[in-house]
């Protein structure tokens, strides 16, 4: 009795001087009845059992209609996030005009279009069928090889490739076998998306479909071997704001070769030489795990999930990396490099930190960002209250110890799992059985994503696929210092009188990775934590409205 | 450079649109919605498209935009959204308690062919609908016309739901604003208050789309036209619809369904535009027009003497939507200005077309008029006949830079600056501040060319 009575007591972690648990039960009592049971799975109050494990979290369902939230389609995750940051792909969306439009240059993908031979860039433009009613009723297969043609006549690309938007899927084109024909016609590559916004129950449902097909029909085309001794391919790290920048400079100065990001300031012939790095870093697990995955078993390419935003994980990961390579060389370079870089990041940190420490932050945003940034606030002395992902999955909450235990269900078996098997020639394993056991011994994990959680504190609150009703809660509930989403939530929050940074697009800032990024976030951050507008929103009548007497003025 | 792939040669083109100057119908009829009081919009279709348009119109006001979605799935697409639309609707009145919903369509619950009345009624059959409250819709198939129409679209739902036929006929007037921004909305309805006349203007996004921050969030700002109001455009004396491609629907309907007779304008964008207004709503009402309007006419003639030298002459590239493009083409006429390419990808029709062509009809050169084309089509079009000015939204900023040309920001969407929320380009005082932005673009550049010798100190 006891012993119950004591766990129970353990269990009431309160966060921020408040019962989350009853916060849970206020935010769940506006919705009906089978909705807030639905809601109950996906918030969750965070708890650390004794072998690491956390709670279960319901996550990768289905949006509940109605409810507003902040996630977008399958075509925005394949052809917006993964494809979209390719400078030399010309991406025709097949559809009517709008999805063409709206993922045209809005998501900041920085792109060196000078780092390649031919300098082709086409992400300044948006390519579209622009499906009109005829297209609808008699099919818009026509239209889109003439599409193609087009694109080809005018601008010579390399590679053109081919997203569907709702209504192909309904009307049955076929853009696989039109992209086949001409690719067959033309001599470059193309190759089609099915990634109808419709598909599974959000953006990661196009990033899975993105990852098969770049795989399918791009990676392993070039088997040129370059030159470097430590080759990695970086996968899941968009160039936000210049982040992949940043990460290029850190690995030049340690002598690391990029072969290839998946996808930031990317070209498609990187892509395609990528099965000869010796190692995939995964930054963004939700968006590319599937990739990595596929590269090991056709390649032989082991990977190591990596975060490089916020100066200690920066270089946590860079010594992560020298650890396999398993060269000195490499591990006092990596050292020197550190060495080298923190003392600018304690020196800022020394300055930032006393106006930042014991702040409070919330972050609810993309597969990835919400648990890494939380390493961020950590360096600037601030608790992360609550966090959640718009689109993440049970492994990216809980890791990925739970794979086996996740149900497929029925919008995600629609979304194709590639079969795939070493490639005859060219499959070779990067390390022995027996020597990937011996890094595992140093501590160095192979394949493994321990997820959000297990980094979050006791009583933290943690909400799947957040929605304005649940968001506004938390806002009024424990007015943070400061609330991470994008910009759909951006000014709402703001106008509830609490500073709002985008974590999709940094508010147009950044780079925040790295450690000359980290620098940038620590400043971002204080900035907005102090501005002096927060305290200018009542006006002095507001804060004064009595008139105690007329006001005479001197004689 | 940054558009580096874009030629001077222009090659036809009959199938790959390539830098679009339109975009889909829903974010139009949601823009609409957002000028109800109390209204959420919903998009019935799958959860991309509300998250686009949401961002999108979030970006060019930098306020919040709260509007739901049906979410299809996979299996909503096969069977039809009428569970999917049911579930929205009663989470959203039990959740958000909105005075009413406006369901615009996509182009995925199109081709289904979901019938969006027959799931309506059965959500008030269903008792999903709270007394007093309301669910209108627009059908905005995104394949169908352009981000205009389907403003044009949702603004004529508001009639056909609940503008009342019959009753005395009263002296209000009925002002259909266009798509434009909440700053000209505020200033149309400015207008009409100096003049001493009442009017229900709507759609009206005004203190919806440029409000305050004052610490507390409202999920359903001041602003809006009331569905009260709107339930009385039936009795008002008249309707004023201003752009003939984004408002003439919804007077036609006002006519039709309650007899209440339109007159359709240009925005009233420039000197001659506000005239015609100013004059029109004289006219209806029967009201002098007060000496503090005629005053700013003044003001803005005064202005456009006062700098004719700079004007005269100056050729200038537009592109954007059917109704801006017909009155700011007027106006820079009127200005001695050459407007001698105007592209826009809303297909806006022969007549608007014709209309086009009268008003550039004494502009001494070419002029290119595009209906239905592509903002690469009009910067080929500019590489091969340059301009001293570019006209458009903030897409137009990659062409101004790699051209070089001046350019001042209109139109929808501009994501890079702030000012239309606030600052109209409507009426005379709108028109003195477009003619500021016209000025000032020109006018900065006159000084960056000007060398230590030639530098003018007074201008």
């Amino acid at each position: 009795m006891a012993r119950t009575a004591n766990t129970e007591i353990a269990d009431k972690r309160l966060l921020d001087g408040k019962d989350p648990e009853k916060i849970k039960q206020e935010m769940l009592r506006d919705y009906p009845p089978k909705i807030a049971r639905k809601r109950a799975k996906q918030i969750v109050i965070n708890k650390i059992g004794p072998d690491g494990t956390v709670p279960e979290i319901a996550s990768n369902v289905r949006t509940i209609p109605g409810l507003i939230g902040q996630r977008g389609c399958c075509y925005a995750g394949c052809k917006g996030v993964v494809l979209g940051p390719t400078r030399d792909i010309i991406n025709i969306t097949h559809g009517p005009i709008g999805c063409g439009f709206y993922s045209w240059l809005t998501r900041r993908n920085q792109t060196d279009a000078g780092a390649s031979p031919d300098g082709h860039n086409f992400m300044p433009y948006c390519f579209s069928t622009d499906m009109h009613e005829k297209e609808i009723v008699f099919g818009g297969e026509k239209k889109l090889k003439q599409a193609i043609q087009e694109a080809y006549d005018n601008f010579h690309p390399k590679a053109i490739a081919v997203f569907s938007t709702c209504p192909v899927g309904l009307i049955g084109d076929d853009v696989h076998a039109v992209s086949r024909e001409m690719k067959e016609k033309l001599g470059i590559n193309v190759f089609g998306f099915s990634c109808e916004g419709y598909k599974g129950v959000s953006q990661s449902a196009g990033h899975h479909i993105a990852n098969n097909g770049i795989f399918t029909h791009v990676i392993g085309n070039d088997d040129t071997v370059r030159e470097g001794e430590f080759k990695i391919n970086l996968l899941g790290e968009y160039n936000i704001g210049g982040d992949a920048f940043e990460i290029e400079r850190i690995f030049e100065k340690c002598g690391i070769t990029l072969i290839s990001t998946f996808s930031g300031n990317s070209s498609i012939d990187q892509f395609a030489n990528a099965h000869t790095a010796d190692l995939n870093l995964i930054m963004c697990h939700r968006s590319i795990n599937y990739v990595a995955e596929m590269m090991e078993k056709k390649f032989g390419v082991p990977w190591i999930k990596v975060n490089f935003i916020g100066a200690q994980a920066t270089a946590k990961s860079l010594r992560k990396i020298a650890g396999y390579f398993e060269s000195p060389e490499l591990a006092e370079k990596v050292e020197a490099v550190i060495n080298e870089e923190l003392p600018e990041i304690e020196k800022e940190l020394t300055l930032i930190r006393p106006r930042t420490v014991g702040k409070r932050a919330m972050m609810f945003v993309g597969g990835s960002r919400a648990h890494h940034y939380q390493e961020l606030f950590k360096e600037l002395g601030m608790e992360t209250l609550s966090a959640g992902y718009e689109f993440g999955h049970r492994d990216d909450y809980e890791g990925r110890r739970v794979l086996p235990d996740i149900h497929v269900d029925a919008d995600s078996r629609n979304i194709e799992e590639l079969e795939v098997g070493p490639d005859p020639d060219r499959f070779k394993p990067r390390k022995s059985a027996e020597e990937l056991k011996q890094l595992a011994a140093k501590g160095l994990t192979f394949a493994e994503y321990e997820g959000m959680m297990s980094e979050m504190q006791a009583g933290s609150m943690v909400i799947d696929d957040l929605t304005q009703h649940e968001a506004d809660k938390l806002i009024e509930t424990f007015k943070p210092d400061i609330f991470c989403a994008g910009i759909k939530e951006k000014y709402a929050v703001q106008k509830h009188g609490i500073p709002m940074k985008q974590l999709h697009s940094y508010d147009y800032g950044g780079p925040y990775a790295g450690f000359k990024g980290a620098i940038n976030f620590y400043r971002d951050i204080e900035r907005m934590v102090n501005s002096k507008i927060w305290g200018f929103l009542k006006a002095p009548w507001e804060k004064n409205p009595e008139l105690s007497a007329n006001y005479v003025f001197d004689e | 450079m940054l558009l580096k792939h874009t030629t001077k040669e222009i090659k036809e083109r009959t199938a790959l649109t390539v830098n679009p100057a339109k975009t889909c119908q829903p974010i139009g009829a949601m823009y609409a919605a957002l000028g109800i009081h109390g209204c959420l919009p919903h998009s019935h279709g799958s959860q991309g498209c509300y998250a686009y348009h949401r961002s999108s119109l979030t970006r060019h006001y930098k306020e919040p935009v709260m509007a739901a979605t049906s979410a299809f799935t996979e299996g909503a697409s096969v069977f039809g959204g009428q569970a999917n639309l049911l579930q929205a609707i009663d989470n959203m009145f039990t959740v958000y308690k909105p005075d009413l919903i406006a369901v615009h369509t996509t182009c995925l619950s199109e081709t289904i062919g979901d019938d969006i009345p027959q799931i309506v009624s059965k959500a008030v059959a269903d008792g999903k609908v709270p007394a007093g409250k309301y669910v209108i819709h627009a059908n905005t198939p995104s394949y169908v016309g352009s981000h205009v129409t389907g403003f044009s679209t949702m603004t004529k739902a508001m009639v056909d739901y609940f503008a009342e036929p019959g009753g005395k006929k009263n002296g209000t007037i009925n002002i259909v604003p266009g798509y434009v921004e909440p700053s000209d909305m505020e200033e149309v309805k400015r207008i009409c208050s100096t003049m001493g006349i009442e009017i229900i203007l709507f759609p009206d996004t005004s203190k919806v789309l440029n409000g305050p921050l004052t610490g507390r969030f409202h999920m359903y700002p001041e602003g809006g036209v009331t569905v009260e109001a709107l339930k009385k455009t039936g009795r008002s004396r008249g309707t004023v619809a201003l752009g003939n491609i984004a408002s003439s629907a919804a007077a036609f309907a006002l006519d039709t369904k309650c007899k209440v007779p339109y007159k359709l304008l240009d925005l009233p964008i420039g000197l001659h535009g506000t005239d015609m207004f100013i004059d029109t709503l004289r006219q209806i009402a029967g009201v002098n027009v007060p000496d503090s309007l005629t005053f700013e006419r003044g003001q803005m003639v005064d202005i456009i003497s006062d700098m004719h030298q700079y004007f005269y002459g100056k050729k200038v590239g537009l592109v954007g939507d059917p109704d801006q493009l017909l009155a700011l083409t007027k106006f820079l006429v009127s200005l001695d200005m050459r407007p001698i390419h105007i592209v826009t990808g809303t297909p806006a029709g022969k007549k608007f077309g014709a209309e086009l062509r009268e008003a550039v009809k004494d502009v001494p050169c070419d002029v290119n008029i595009q209906l239905g084309g592509d903002m690469f089509l009009f910067h080929q079009l500019v590489k091969n006949d340059p301009v001293d000015l570019l006209i458009g939204n903030t897409y137009v900023k990659y062409i101004a830079k790699d051209e070089d040309i001046p350019f001042i920001r209109h139109g929808f969407p501009i994501f890079d600056r702030i000012g239309h929320s606030y600052l109209p380009t409507v009426g005379y005082r709108g028109g003195i501040m477009l003619l500021e932005k016209i000025l000032n673009a020109l006018l900065d550049r006159k000084d960056r060319d000007a060398t230590d010798i030639t530098m003018e100190l007074v201008m």
